[in-house]
């Protein structure tokens, strides 16, 4: 693909300049959201840390309702608020606090830097445009394109994703292609102008097997030929297995452990992430009781103090039911987990 | 097994708070009536309209609450006198005290917004139920007749009707009002119970081997009540217009009956020397029309969970 | 599918050449047809007591369709079902009730399937109401407290509503609603789908332990073919409304011989990332055709990379073929590992 130059105004000039390069990607530090409700304040993200690497794959692997829709939506500044707010934290883009700028700034490093997969792509995409028109509208706004250069682009972008017959189908409306395709096209709208970061919130979950597969192997190949750092939003552990580099799994708002992708699957530091883990079916163990994780998840209202995940932990000791709640403690140089009996845990 | 009921009974305090949680979620339904109710009382704009239409009911229903005159006591010296102690609405042109005239011209009003109201709920409400739920050629027929009656005018419709019987007492109005109102609450009955029809519920209902109508009462028709409710708030306060705009015409009520839309006929044209004759009747009616859809609105938006 | 003896009772359903077409119209006041969604065409199944047949297939496969069909809730256009040795298109309205009794189903939303203004207690006795032969009605808060209680809530709770329950718990409730008149069969379609993974274990250990108890025979649907396998003793494999493959779990999972299963199975990701690059993944190119025009011959033909002439000219029919012991429907129908296809 050419990149043709975005038109530059001198309040991009100096947001460029803030730009540290050497700085990673994405940090998320301390990230607090709260959403405000009839039955009090909803505590959505408490306390989110993570650091994304270029060219990384993270994972964020959590239940529903654990937050991480809401991160993301933290990220690309597209909250509803209210009711949301955020309380807390900062939301590093190359060293640059993109809870701090200007609307219009916020704005630019969503077309420009970052963007954003959507778990339903039918409801994403405009019905009544054509893909063609909705691809292409990005590159004449963004790009100043021509309505020609923009089409051709569109066409070049739905080959890319990988669409049989891009030259005909670029006119044809949304409702026309199936699931798995009108997520391609999402793809495709998502790497248009080339960002460095692609968030991808559960970009597989209502597509069958066989076609999450086509578009998680397309996910990945593009991911490695852009160079992109890749933040994967999922609740399913295989797809995880087979994609992430790292991740950190999400309990009641908070990261709970995160971890290289080996490392967890083989010695999970957490009573949370071992039960998850415990609690798929195995071929080895049919024919025996499912392993069970206890209780229901917290009620955000109302979560739990300490560890949030004490009610249903079978670790738990005095000490994890009063605050303050576990801090991060370092398990291995990459790796930290939120519990204080992460040695018991990992040795178990 | 050992451990399925202990983590049963362990979710004991969660679940408690579970269903505050769940109401964002899941859009707990059978809160939804519980949480309208909460939301109405604060709203200001209900709360008065139902203190007014309260007011306006009770002037129908006890009528001697409120005056002691007999409206039909007339001197005719006292005619077209502004309101004065005693009479705070003054004389009509017969010498009558015009607050007592009010105040009893609210029952005949009333009645026919309610018959005809009772009347829609029942007629639409079964044959909206009906297609619905049978689909097929009964969906067919009476949605053609659905149709039909929406094309007809509705003054056009009541006037001719009107004309023809010759009879102009509650019974017709209410009649004719019912006659060219059902069509709009079959229209949401039958789009009400469409939706219920495929409802996970209703399936499970019909595989456990449940009636049609053990379905049609116990499963449906409560996810119609809602909107019916609604509106027939608001059909109530458009009959008591309908019957005052009737009246007007000529082929409404007629003297001596009381009501509000013949003491607004009947003082047309002494508007300039005695306008209180107009202003006291229509500023009843009106307030009585706008309090009904005011309330229908403040309903509407209470029982529409997405507008929490 | 063949009759060989097994470590189950008798069969107690039996389906043969069941089929579902819906039509398709045009115009609203004079309806015309023109054409019709084949969602299943022919699927024979047998389910023995105590039995689990699991049900896998893409989504718009006929799952559902095939799972209405059972419990009554669509006629069939053709074919026919046999409860226990009665052929139910033949059984008289009369008796329908009390032969249907015996075979009830389990949902997939735990959010929708429950009528949200009728209490638990109200929810889980309806089944009484419409079947008052079965509980007198006395020992009919007893018997729905002792339901409540088997599926592991709280027998207090009779009076609650639905939502005042999590997604799991009211799966519980369904699942107590679907045994309260004893039936023998119990069709899930996608039983624990909406359900979170740490609960999901929960709602299957229930079934598992319900079935040992009671003897019950399940068709068990859904998507997830880890916890198919882990719950089916048995396993249908549907594409277009068709079952292509059947046989038991280890058959089905080690051995499975049609493209079609080979690559549904390829495509599930594996929970372990030190298998990562070593499987050998099949990704099918295209989408599923569609049910109101399904391709000549096999219908799998238009994705499958073994296709050959003969494919578009005969439909292979579901039988046993030379070098592997279950049912396969593919003309060349061959036996691939599939690595640690699904742990
Ligand atoms: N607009 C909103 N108003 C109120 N609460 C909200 C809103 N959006 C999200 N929440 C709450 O925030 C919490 C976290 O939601 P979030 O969408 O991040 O979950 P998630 O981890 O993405 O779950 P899922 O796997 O179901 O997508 C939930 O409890 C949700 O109810
Ligand atoms: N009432 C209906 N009228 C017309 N077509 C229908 C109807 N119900 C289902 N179909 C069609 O029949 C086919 C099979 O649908 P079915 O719901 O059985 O699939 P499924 O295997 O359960 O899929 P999923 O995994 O998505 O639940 C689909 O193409 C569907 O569109
Ligand atoms: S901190 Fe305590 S309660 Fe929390 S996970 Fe660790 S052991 Fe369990
Ligand atoms: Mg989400
Ligand atoms: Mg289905």
């Amino acid at each position: 693909m050419t990149t043709e130059a975005p038109v530059k105004s001198p309040s991009t000039a100096r947001f460029l300049s803030q730009l540290d390069m050497t700085a990673p990607p994405l940090e998320v530090r301390n990230l607090h959201v709260e959403f405000h409700t009839t039955s009090g304040e909803a505590h959505a993200v408490n306390g989110m840390n993570f650091v994304l690497s270029q060219g990384e794959t993270r994972a964020i692997l959590g239940e529903s309702g654990s937050g991480k829709s809401v991160t993301a939506q933290a990220i690309m500044g597209i909250l509803d608020s209210p009711p949301a707010k955020i309380t807390h934290g900062e939301i590093l883009y190359r060293g640059v606090d993109l809870l701090k700028l200007s609307d219009e700034d916020r704005r630019r490093v969503r077309a420009n830097h970052i963007a954003m997969i959507f778990q339903d792509a039918l409801s994403a995409l405009n019905p009544v445009f054509t893909v063609g028109f909705q691809l292409g509208e990005l590159f004449r706004k963004h790009r100043g394109m021509s309505r020609q250069a923009s089409k051709a682009k569109a066409i070049e972008l739905l080959d890319m994703v990988k669409i049989p017959a891009a030259k005909q189908r670029v006119n044809d409306f949304p409702h026309q292609f199936s699931g798995g395709m009108r997520q391609r096209v999402m793809i495709a709208m998502a790497l248009a102008l080339e960002p460095e970061i692609l968030i991808a919130d559960e970009p597989t979950t209502a597509l069958d097997v066989t076609v999450q597969a086509q578009v998680m192997g397309l996910l990945s190949e593009l991911q490695r030929e852009h160079n992109m750092s890749l933040i994967l939003i999922t609740h399913d552990m295989g797809v995880v297995a087979d994609v992430a580099d790292s991740i950190s799994v999400m309990y009641a708002g908070r990261v709970v452990e995160d971890a290289p992708v080996a490392d967890i699957y083989a010695r999970p530091a957490h009573p949370y992430t071992k039960a998850l883990l415990e609690s798929i079916p195995r071929v080895d163990l049919k024919g025996q009781e499912l392993a069970v994780i206890k209780g229901l998840p917290p009620v955000l209202t109302n979560i739990p103090p300490g560890c949030a995940f004490h009610p249903r932990c079978r670790y738990a000791k005095d000490n994890c039911k009063v605050p303050p709640e576990p801090p991060h403690y370092d398990v291995d140089v990459n790796r930290v987990a939120a519990c204080h009996y992460w040695r018991e845990v990992i040795e178990s | 097994m050992s451990d399925l009921i202990p983590s049963a009974t362990s979710d004991e305090p969660a679940l408690q708070s579970s269903s505050s949680e769940g109401a964002g979620a899941t859009g707990g339904t059978a809160s939804l009536w519980s949480d309208a109710r909460k939301q109405l009382i604060r709203n200001p704009i209900f709360v008065i309209s139902s203190l007014y239409i309260l007011v306006v009911s009770s002037m129908a229903l006890f009528p001697g609450l409120w005056t002691d005159q007999d409206p039909r006591n007339c001197i005719i010296s006292q005619s077209r006198k502004p309101p004065q102690d005693g009479h705070p609405f003054g004389f009509n042109i017969l010498g009558c005290d015009y607050y007592s005239h009010a105040i009893y011209g609210a029952q005949p009003s009333l009645s026919i917004a309610i018959g005809a109201t009772v009347g829609i709920v029942l007629i639409g409400g079964t044959l909206g139920l009906l297609a619905g739920f049978y689909g097929g050629w009964v969906d067919t027929i009476i949605s053609r007749v659905v149709d039909i009656f929406l094309s007809l005018p509705f003054l056009l419709g009541a006037l001719v009707f009107l004309t023809v019987v010759k009879v102009q007492n509650i019974l017709t109005i209410t009649m004719v009002l019912v006659i060219l109102g059902w069509t709009t609450i079959a229209r949401v009955m039958r789009g009400a119970v469409l939706s219920a029809k495929n409802l996970d519920y209703v399936l499970a209902a019909r595989s456990l081997g449940a009636g049609n109508l053990r379905i049609m009462l116990r499963h449906i028709l409560p996810n119609a009540i809602a909107p019916v409710t609604v509106l027939a708030t608001i059909a109530l306060g458009s009959f008591v217009a309908a019957e005052a705009t009737l009246t007007f015409l000529g082929v409404g009520l007629q003297p001596p009956e009381e009501s509000w839309g013949i003491m607004i006929t009947d003082h047309q044209v002494y508007f300039l020397e005695a306008p209180w004759l107009l202003i006291f009747p229509t500023t009843l009616l009106i307030g009585t029309v706008l309090s009904f859809i005011l309330m229908g609105d403040a309903l509407r938006d209470a029982l529409d969970p997405k507008m929490r | 599918m063949t009759d060989t003896p097994s470590k189950f009772g008798e069969v107690v359903l039996e389906t043969k050449d069941l089929r579902k077409h819906y039509p398709l119209t045009q115009g609203i006041v004079f309806k015309k047809q023109v054409g019709a969604v084949r969602a299943v065409d022919g699927v024979n199944i047998q389910l023995r007591r105590g039995e689990t047949l699991g049900v896998v297939g893409e989504s718009g496969c006929g799952k559902s369709t095939l799972a209405r069909l059972l419990v009554g809730l669509e006629q069939p256009t053709d074919g026919s079902i046999m409860l226990k040795g009665k052929d139910l298109s033949k059984v008289s309205s009369r008796d329908m009730r009390s032969v249907r009794r015996n075979i009830q189903m389990v949902m997939q939303d735990p959010y929708t399937s429950l009528n949200p203004r009728m209490t638990v207690g109200d929810i889980i006795g309806e089944p009484f109401d419409i079947h008052p032969e079965v509980v007198p009605k006395k020992g009919r808060i007893a018997r729905v407290r002792e339901l409540i209680d088997l599926v592991g809530l709280n027998a207090d709770h009779i009076n609650r509503y639905p939502h005042q329950f999590s997604g799991g718990q009211r799966q519980r409730i369904g699942i107590a609603r679907a045994l309260a008149l004893n039936p023998e069969i119990i069709v899930a379609d996608e039983p624990v789908s909406a359900l979170d993974v740490s609960i999901q274990a929960q709602v299957v250990n229930l079934l598992e332990r319900l079935q040992d108890e009671f003897g019950l025979a399940y068709i068990f649907i859904a998507h997830d073919l880890s916890v198919v396998r882990h719950i089916a003793d048995r396993v249908a494999v549907m594409y277009l409304g068709k079952v292509v493959e059947t046989g038991n779990e280890d058959e089905i999972y080690e051995h499975t011989t049609h493209p079609y299963s080979q690559a549904l199975l390829s495509a599930v990701p594996v929970p372990d990332p030190a298998l990562r690059g070593l499987r050998d993944q099949i990704i099918l190119e295209g989408d599923v055709p569609s049910p109101a025009n399904p391709p000549s011959g096999c219908r799998f033909r238009t994705r499958c990379w073994k296709a050959q002439e003969i494919c578009a000219q005969e439909e292979p029919p579901l039988m046993v073929r030379p070098g592997s012991e279950h049912p396969s429907a593919c003309h060349f129908a061959e036996e691939r590992q599939v690595v640690g296809a699904v742990s």
